[in-house]
């Protein structure tokens, strides 16, 4: 039996940093929501469509070559150069903002005061639309992102628990960096929100858009800045999962592997979505390891949203959410 | 505005209270059935049937089930692929288990097993509202798929996991399996799509339609004017599954013969669905009919102009569908976020008074 608590602890270690990445994709989710109410479906294929620009820029890939070789004839696919990865990053961080503002002027602009399910189908047109649209531009096929994370088993932990258990933990270089940066990343939203002026604009935007309005505050400034914040959570979740799995369309998977998470930490809330990752990440290796091989496996795929219902039922604004006031 | 059109007298309360008012679309209906049962059976063939038609019959049927519990009850669901798996697999092993009763029986018993499944994911909608129900069906969705995915009871042992449609015949002609004719499979499915349009009408119009309506404006209110939430949410939950599981029991024997569960019943099926009754409209038959028409419509359109009129790549083509489904829908909600149903409404309105508005 400790053979199968030391494989447990391991499992539970590896969850524990798929979680982060959860909460990654979930703080995103939350920032839109608490600042316009649209529940942003689209997030994951932002993360698609974040990784498919970086790689496209590094390869120095020619945007549509696929459209202009089929309707031309011509055969161009490159322009001959690499870009530092530094310099993607930052080049796909303004095609990120492009986008926020476009979403903004062009979509959520004209359907302000609609009721949430409308909005939140608008989001799902929106991410069809950016998938087709990454596709379109950068070609379909899965491709490899590689901005110089390390990568590969950590020796330094596989030797400790070697010498303390006898048996080397398994945990990926690239896992804990994501950890890390995963970490930085909320620690800087937290800061961000809490003591910038913007931070503060925004906030206000989530508590009352008409009191925020009355003292000054620009909403489309603070959309187009929430929907670029959304976006750079969404570049940062888009090269882990890029690096660790390629990038491909798996990768717009990763918003419905959020939704759980949100529910159970509450729509409204960044600290929810922190620990609603961490949860629904652990519990569902826990659940792989242990139920897994009784019942054929592959649980992973509905588990979160299982644990997500049940949790529910009992408390149905989730973990951190604000407690629903329901009046006639 | 009140719809109806001088000099057609009503002199009952039955002929007042019917369900299309207006001469003109009274006729409009019974010619469209005419031509329906009459004419089309007579003049199609398998591609159309295939491309065109089967799909638009069953998804109609689902997204008319849809409609019921989004449109008019207001609970978000997007389990709506798990239950035509439900629908679908309940078929599967009604046809297999019981070989001398009729199709037509196992279809509608298969639309009960897909209720009984659709109350219970439905019970946590008497706690959870909004998105928060919208991403639990989710689970019913996920979890329904893995199910018949893992567990080889339901797709009998089969090596490949897949399950496939014997032959059955109705009245002498067959139905289902490879020998069906196209306007046998057009018929069948005709015959279930308009007696699921006519019982969700008059459903909907009724007293179970008008309560489900009180729930979806707010349901505490309709509360506190007597419809209990537990019994209207639960009936929108089981009248919405029949329908869905009859299209999936339709979808899989009829039309397409053999399903793999997470390629057929998967996610994108639930969207696709709910894409069809947003844009048709939230709450009306008619939409439902709209909503799926156009979207079975559209990707055909695009990949006759697109790779067999320009002579694209198909991925390509694919990719470029894909851009146009999301910016119409974005496109549609913008312009008329009530759907096609209500762009209808409008357009005869203005028709009638045409061309004195004043």
């Amino acid at each position: 039996m400790p053979e199968q608590f030391i494989w447990g602890i391991e499992v539970f270690l590896n969850g524990l940093m798929t979680g982060v990445l959860y909460s990654l994709v979930a703080l995103g989710f939350v920032l839109i929501f608490k600042a316009s109410g649209i529940f942003n479906f689209a997030q994951g294929v932002m993360a698609l469509f974040a990784a498919l620009t970086l790689v496209g820029i590094m390869e120095g890939q020619v945007p549509f070559s696929h459209l202009i070789n089929a309707t031309f004839g011509t055969e161009i696919h490159h322009f001959g150069w690499h870009v530092p990865a530094w310099l993607a990053i930052i080049l796909t961080m303004g095609v990120m903002v492009l986008l926020a503002w476009l979403v903004n002027k062009l979509i959520f602009q004209h359907l302000v005061n609609q009721p949430p399910i409308i909005l939140f189908m608008a989001a799902i047109g929106l991410a069809y639309f950016l998938e087709g649209l990454g596709d379109m531009m950068w070609g379909a096929d899965i491709k490899e992102l590689d901005v110089g994370l390390p990568q590969g088993i950590n020796t330094t932990i596989d030797e400790v628990t070697y010498n303390l258990f006898g048996y080397g933990f398994f945990i990926d270089n690239l896992d804990l960096w994501a950890t890390g940066i995963a970490a930085v990343l909320v620690a800087a939203l937290v800061i961000f929100a809490q003591y910038s002026k913007h931070g503060r604009a925004m906030r206000a935007v989530a508590d009352d858009h008409q009191a925020a309005l009355s003292v000054g505050i620009s909403l489309k400034f603070i959309w187009i800045m929430v929907w670029s914040l959304a976006g750079f959570v969404a570049l940062v979740a888009g090269i882990m999962w890029g690096t660790k799995s390629g990038v491909q369309f798996s990768l717009s998977l990763i918003a419905l592997k959020a939704l759980p998470v949100l529910m159970l930490g509450g729509f409204t809330s960044i600290p929810g979505a922190i620990v609603g990752g961490l949860i629904i990440g652990v519990g569902e290796k826990l659940f792989e390891f242990i139920v897994g091989p009784l019942v054929g496996g592959a649980t992973e795929n509905w588990f979160a949203y299982v644990l997500a219902l049940i949790f529910l039922v009992f408390r149905p604004q989730g973990l951190f959410g604000e407690k629903i006031i329901e009046r006639v | 505005m009140f719809y109806r059109e001088a000099g057609d007298f009503k002199t009952s309360y039955t002929e007042d209270s019917q369900t299309f008012p207006i001469k003109f679309d009274r006729y409009g209906y019974y010619v469209t059935l005419a031509v329906a049962f009459l004419v089309i059976p007579f003049i199609i063939n398998d591609y159309w049937v295939n491309a065109v038609f089967m799909p638009f019959l069953i998804y109609s049927i689902a997204a008319i089930g849809l409609n019921i519990l989004v449109g008019y009850c207001g609970q978000v669901s997007l389990g709506t692929g798990g239950f035509m798996a439900v629908g679908a697999y309940a078929c599967y092993k009604l046809m297999t288990g019981f070989p001398d009763v009729s199709i037509a029986i196992h279809i509608l018993l298969a639309g009960g097993i897909t209720a009984a499944v659709g109350v219970l994911f439905g019970l946590p909608s008497l706690r959870i509202k909004g998105f928060y129900l919208a991403v639990a069906t989710l689970a019913a969705q996920f979890f329904l798929v893995w199910l018949f995915n893992r567990v080889p009871w339901f797709y009998n042992y089969s090596a490949s996991g897949q399950i496939s449609a014997p032959e059955r015949t109705l009245f002498g002609i067959t139905v289902t399996g490879a020998e069906t004719t196209a306007w046998a499979a057009y018929m069948f499915c005709l015959v279930f799509l308009v007696a699921s349009a006519w019982i969700a009408r008059n459903l909907t119009r009724g007293m179970a339609g008008r309560k489900w309506m009180a729930i979806r404006d707010m349901d505490i209110a309709a509360e506190i004017i007597g419809v209990n939430p537990l019994r209207a949410k639960l009936s929108a939950f089981a009248v919405s599954s029949f329908f869905i599981g009859i299209a999936g029991a339709l979808f899989f024997a009829v039309y397409l013969g053999a399903v793999e569960v997470g390629e057929v019943f998967g996610i994108n099926k639930s969207f696709l669905v709910l894409f069809m009754v947003i844009i048709g409209g939230l709450g009306s038959i008619f939409g439902s009919f709209a909503g799926a028409a156009f979207l079975v419509l559209l990707p055909v359109f695009l990949k006759n102009v697109l790779v067999g009129g320009l002579g694209w790549p198909t991925d390509l083509a694919a990719h470029l569908e894909l851009v146009i489904v999301g910016g119409l829908i974005i496109t549609f909600l913008v312009a008329e976020p009530h759907g096609l149903a209500q762009l209808w409404r409008v357009a005869k309105e203005k028709l009638r008074l045409w061309p004195f508005p004043h």
